[in-house]
């Protein structure tokens, strides 16, 4: 009897295993589906699925997992015939590199200086750069309008590439790599004359690579998503990211939809794919300890 | 000798960076701080005649109380979520894949989400159908016609899309806590006859505070980025359960209520200031 009630919990166990890891799985995949058969869909096809979206019928939307007429018709218009597009993919990836590139030049050498010279106040600053990066955009958003504004910067992409260069964010996490080298290395190269630039480039740089260049994978994925800075600071729709103009794109237009989304999703899971182990690494990073 | 030289590198590497932050962030933001003080126009001095302003605004009242509400029902619904696969999953010897689907909402861009989601929460949509076939397959219930961005059900369409994008991130950082654990002391649990809930509770929870204020502290960052969802799946006015604090920000902002947006962002900016001070506080105990 006993036994019994023991294989029955080791049963139920196995049972919520499974499905801890089935669902997620179904729930991520689920939208992933939609968008790629959407954006093979015939327009006429789509139109009858999503009848009741426009004509406020009452009955249920239905979707079919292989489309009845499977077509590239709407790549092809989106990719080949609607210039608009490429310059708001363009817009996206001139914004998002420019953004990297500066925390590159600006946060990685001001990471090192945190984590190797321990000078007076040096913890504090880092305290002070540690709150600014936890602060929402809401709250430094009226700041950044009227630094933007002075400058003359508003409605051109450097009102949202230069507030992102000086983003504290990837310091912290640059700074999570660089803590990790051991410091007698530093030591051992100064006694033999190194110059602190030549410790910089020879020893930090190589060694502290995955923080790095988890600053960038988590950084990358931010800004393709940006949203935020370009609706405040962006009036020209020409300017605008595709993460801003996408969902102006209505229903009648659903095909478009489906095809510019499933393009903006490529870059992000490539990245995602092929930064994979550095974007874990940089999530630790982002929680270590002071 | 030394300690100069120190503060000269110091210095040369983190100007760039210091100078930025100084143009960029702190400069304005002491600007911010006196306009809260001023009118919008001419930039009399008020008092605090802004602060009462918005301390009587219906809309940033109702924002402020739906920003708590949600992070109080989500923050500790992520960790323990996050926790509850966490601990299965450190015990998989190769649970990288599992992590990886885990991890992939985070990847999606929100504009290319919210299409499916549209679809999904849609009064005459997919999770309506759902139930719906649920109903009638065990003839509990019949046809179901919530209209979920319409009504308080909003709020919780907002909660689960919160779930879904970063449940990921949480389970990477409760197994890294649960990896910094020695095995030992699990170990010498075991043999002392503890069993399995005894040994999450006395030896497992106690040694993951650390990662808990990480995770909270990151939940609360990232609490703040839902307006992407909000926005995009409901517009700047929404049903009135998901009126958030990002909304009022940003309204004022198109209509240049700069006076209101200035007493609200120091107010938000010093309440974050108190309890990220408040959190930390309690973690060094």
């Amino acid at each position: 009897m006993k036994g019994n009630i023991y294989e029955i919990i080791k049963k139920m166990k196995k049972a919520l295993t499974a499905f801890v890891l089935i669902l997620p799985g179904i729930l991520v995949a689920f939208p992933i589906v939609i968008l790629i058969t959407g954006s093979v869909m015939d327009q006429y096809e789509l139109k009858e699925y999503l009848n009741p979206i426009f004509t406020g019928a009452s009955d249920f939307i239905s979707w079919k997992l292989i489309p009845d007429y499977p077509s590239f018709a709407n790549y092809g218009k989106l990719l080949f015939m609607t210039p608009q597009f490429f310059v708001l993919f363009w817009n996206s990836m001139r914004m998002t590199a420019c953004i990297l590139a500066g925390q590159l030049l600006v946060g990685v050498p001001a990471a090192w200086a945190f984590a190797v010279y321990k000078v007076k106040g040096s913890k504090i600053l880092f305290a002070v750069y540690v709150i600014l990066m936890l602060l929402p955009f809401q709250v430094t958003m009226l700041s950044s309008y009227l630094v933007l504004n002075r400058f003359s910067l508003l409605n051109t992409q450097q009102a949202v590439i230069l507030p992102a260069v000086f983003s504290t964010f990837p310091i912290f996490l640059t700074y999570g790599g660089f803590r990790t080298i051991p410091s007698q290395l530093f030591e051992a190269a100064r006694v033999d004359g190194g110059s602190e630039r030549l410790i910089f480039f020879k020893i930090g740089l190589p060694l502290g690579k995955g923080g790095i260049l988890s600053a960038m994978v988590l950084g990358f994925l931010e800004y393709w998503n940006m949203l935020e800075q370009p609706m405040a600071f962006l009036d020209d729709k020409e300017l605008w990211p595709l993460s801003l103009y996408l969902p102006e794109i209505t229903w009648g237009q659903a095909g478009f939809s489906f095809c510019a989304s499933v393009i903006m999703l490529i870059p992000a899971v490539f990245v995602f794919i092929m930064g994979q182990d550095y974007l874990e690494q940089g999530i630790i990073y982002s929680g270590l300890k002071e | 000798m030394r300690k100069s030289r120190n503060l000269i590198s110091f210095l040369i590497f983190a100007a760039p960076s210091f100078i930025g932050v100084i143009i960029f962030v702190l400069a304005p933001f002491l600007d911010v701080f006196k306009r809260s003080f001023s009118t919008a126009v001419t930039g009399q001095f008020v008092g605090m005649a802004n602060y009462h302003t918005i301390f009587e605004n219906q809309a940033f009242l109702l924002a402020v109380k739906n920003t708590f509400r949600f992070t109080l029902v989500c923050i500790p619904l992520l960790v323990v979520i996050g926790f509850l696969i966490a601990w299965p999953l450190s015990k998989f010897k190769n649970g990288g894949i599992i992590k990886s689907i885990y991890l992939f909402p985070l990847a999606m861009p929100t504009a290319t989400i919210v299409l499916v989601w549209k679809m999904v929460f849609y009064q005459q949509g997919f999770l309506n159908i759902l139930l719906t076939k649920t109903g009638e397959w065990s003839g509990a219930f019949g046809e179901i016609n919530v209209d979920y961005l319409g009504s308080e059900a909003a709020f919780w369409v907002l909660v689960c899309s919160y779930i879904w994008k970063n449940t990921g991130y949480t389970v990477v950082l409760w197994l890294a806590g649960i990896a910094g654990i020695p095995a030992e002391l699990i170990e010498a649990a075991k043999v002392d006859g503890a069993g399995g809930m005894q040994r999450i509770w006395h030896i497992v929870l106690p040694n993951l505070k650390g990662s808990l204020y990480t995770i909270v502290i990151l939940s609360f960052l990232n609490s703040f980025k839902i307006y992407r969802e909000a926005y995009l799946v409901a517009g700047a006015y929404p049903h009135k359960s998901i009126y958030l604090l990002q909304h009022t920000f940003n309204n004022w902002f198109v209509n240049l209520e700069l006076d209101k947006m200035a007493a609200a962002a120091v107010c938000t900016g010093g309440f974050l200031f108190i309890v990220i001070l408040l959190l930390q506080k309690m973690w060094d105990k």
